[in-house]
């Protein structure tokens, strides 16, 4: 996975979903990945992008992995440390998988934007027909790929589906860019995140947003 | 520290005992002028071609140009020889390594031990008062005279973390990569009150005689080591001494009831203390806490240290430690803050340790990997190519 040590020829195999992200990205331009983890998409962009990137995550330990791979990440935490950054310090910023388990969605949406130029978001979509038809017949919280952990272990406490993100960029005036229905795996469905169907048939969506 | 008995051949190619004598005085932050500027130091490993392999290396209060190798006053290994030397961290086989023992040092570099020119007497107080700036602008001199304009990376711990800090702050140009470990950006008030401490030690001593001991032909040896005795708790933690130490008694089965060392650590302490007079300066200690008390790289920048970090293009990779207590993660991570808000190349990471402070100097299999995976990273983006493995 290391940013430098590979040698440069065919780019190797990234899960699926950070594949969707890299393809977002126009090579060289300024990233900061929130949420980086172990650094792996951030490998893959310094490696075959040439992008100028950062890192910022919460695990210390995933923290340490990535440097010792040669990344520019740094501990931190999303909903406090973004502000650190002055604005338009970045052309992307990504946020994978992530901003359902902040406790201020809205100012987090409100920091990516103003720290990029462009935001990537993704997240799993609470309208998907399995996650309706275990709460409708089962009753239950729902237990799914996406959504892998019981009701009380989960740190997604702000779950939304596709349409209320969607109204949520008419609401702080954020344009999108473009929106991408996306399986479990995340492979793209045949139709857009702004597409009707996208609401009930996609398992996660993919966002690329700037200001209006 | 390895065992009297290791007597293992280093491998390392030691180029011992190099100095120099600057060709002009200095003009020190203080505005005095001091003149001659020596500098003692040790080199590791081989310039290449291009002049662009140096990693310079910058020392703490008490430590020294001896990085790796055997100490010549000491007999013990270098003090970052788990760090240093060929295929290590630092590969000397790749890099080539300069350590200086800093301005108003005591093992051979100009300081109050040293002859002044103009009395022909040891300087003692009359050494003009320095800091973290002048030490830095020493070693620049320095560089230029081995003809280094760029180094790969500067680095060091606790005040070598200063040192890394005004490198890179004074001279972005001439830096890379900047790795500045369980340092801080300025002394907290805390820490310059347990200098303070140190200080009054040495000077309650009679035997300092006013800073005027060399010339007595006495030495200050209670002051100091009570001083050490101090500065040496602040550089463990509470679990490592617990760990170390616990309660246990020194050689007898109960309590003494009297002021005897009856406790291991308190035996343990006055060895480290009279073990350091041996090998350290009295004065100089007095000089180079005080130098780390007036480092305040926010201050000089109207109180904002992002505005010392403008523009700059060097990569940074800070480190602290969990249970250091005496320059905590937060100092690190504040200058991390500050970094980020000029949109700096940072990296940071706060290792898992129970050592405190010292952990810097010890073998922490997780901060050497974290360092390496750093070092390697620049070197290929320097152009220095991979690591060999």
């Amino acid at each position: 996975m290391s940013a430098v040590n590979t040698p440069n020829t065919a780019p190797p195999r990234i899960r699926v979903d950070l594949q969707q992200v890299a393809d977002l990205v126009p090579a060289g331009s300024r990233v900061l990945d929130v949420g980086c983890g172990d650094g792996t998409l951030l490998a893959y962009l310094t490696r075959f992008k040439q992008v100028d990137g950062r890192g910022l995550e919460l695990s210390m330990s995933k923290v340490r992995a990535a440097v010792s791979h040669g990344l520019p990440v740094i501990q931190g935490n999303l909903e406090t440390d973004l502000s650190d950054y002055p604005a338009g310090a970045f052309d992307y910023v990504i946020l994978s998988q992530t901003l359902q388990a902040t406790t201020h969605p809205r100012k987090v949406m409100e920091e990516l934007l103003r720290v990029g130029k462009r935001a990537i978001v993704s997240f799993p979509n609470f309208g998907h027909w399995r996650v309706r038809l275990s709460v409708m017949f089962g009753g239950r919280m729902p237990v799914t790929a996406m959504l892998s952990d019981k009701w009380f272990e989960t740190p997604n406490i702000h779950l939304c589906t596709v349409s209320d993100f969607i109204e949520l960029c008419k609401l702080m005036n954020v344009r999108i860019e473009a929106g991408f229905a996306l399986d479990t795996q995340g492979q793209r469905l045949g139709f857009a995140a702004t597409d009707r169907r996208a609401n009930l048939m996609s398992e996660q969506a993919l966002f690329v947003l700037t200001r209006a | 520290m390895a065992p009297e008995t290791a007597t293992a051949p280093n491998p390392t190619p030691v180029v011992q005992d190099l100095k120099l004598t600057l060709k002009d005085p200095l003009v020190l932050q203080s505005g005095v002028t001091l003149s001659p500027v020596t500098l003692a130091y040790q080199t590791y490993g081989t310039l290449n071609a291009d002049r662009s392999n140096c990693v310079l290396v910058c020392h703490a209060l008490t430590g020294d140009q001896y990085v790796v190798g055997t100490h010549p006053l000491t007999g013990k290994q270098g003090w970052w020889d788990d760090l240093v030397g060929p295929g290590k961290v630092i590969d000397t086989d790749r890099f080539f390594v300069v350590c200086a023992n800093v301005l108003g040092g005591c093992m051979g570099s100009t300081g109050p031990k040293e002859i002044n020119p103009a009395t022909g007497r040891p300087w003692g107080l009359k050494f003009p008062v320095i800091t973290i700036r002048d030490m830095v602008q020493a070693q620049a001199k320095l560089l230029d005279y081995l003809g280094i304009q760029k180094l790969f990376c500067v680095m060091g711990g606790s005040m070598g973390g200063m040192q890394v800090l005004e490198w890179a702050v004074r001279y972005p140009e001439r830096v890379f990569a900047a790795v500045p470990i369980a340092g801080s950006y300025r002394h907290s008030a805390q820490n310059i009150a347990f200098h303070e401490v140190g200080r009054q030690a040495i000077m309650a001593d009679p035997d300092w005689s006013h800073g005027n001991y060399l010339e007595e032909q006495k030495i200050p040896k209670r002051g100091l080591a009570v001083a050490r005795m101090a500065a040496h708790i602040t550089y463990l933690s509470e679990a490592a001494l617990h760990r170390k130490f616990g309660r246990r008694l020194q050689d007898r089965e109960t309590l003494t009831y009297g002021f005897d060392a009856d406790f291991q650590v308190e035996s343990y302490l006055r060895h480290q203390g009279y073990t350091f007079v041996d090998r350290f300066d009295a004065n100089s200690y007095l000089y180079i806490t005080r130098a780390m008390d007036y480092f305040d790289l926010a201050q000089e920048n109207d109180g904002v240290l992002a505005n010392a970090f403008k523009g700059t293009r060097v990569r940074y990779c800070l480190m602290s430690f969990s249970s250091d207590w005496l320059f905590p993660t937060e100092e690190s991570r504040a200058i991390v803050r500050a970094l980020n808000a000029v949109a700096a190349n940072v990296s940071f990471v706060e290792v898992e340790s129970d050592k405190g402070h010292d952990a810097f100097l010890l073998d922490e299999p997780e901060f050497h990997q974290t360092l390496q995976g750093f070092i390697d990273g620049s070197a290929e983006i320097c152009g220095l190519g991979a690591r060999k493995s």
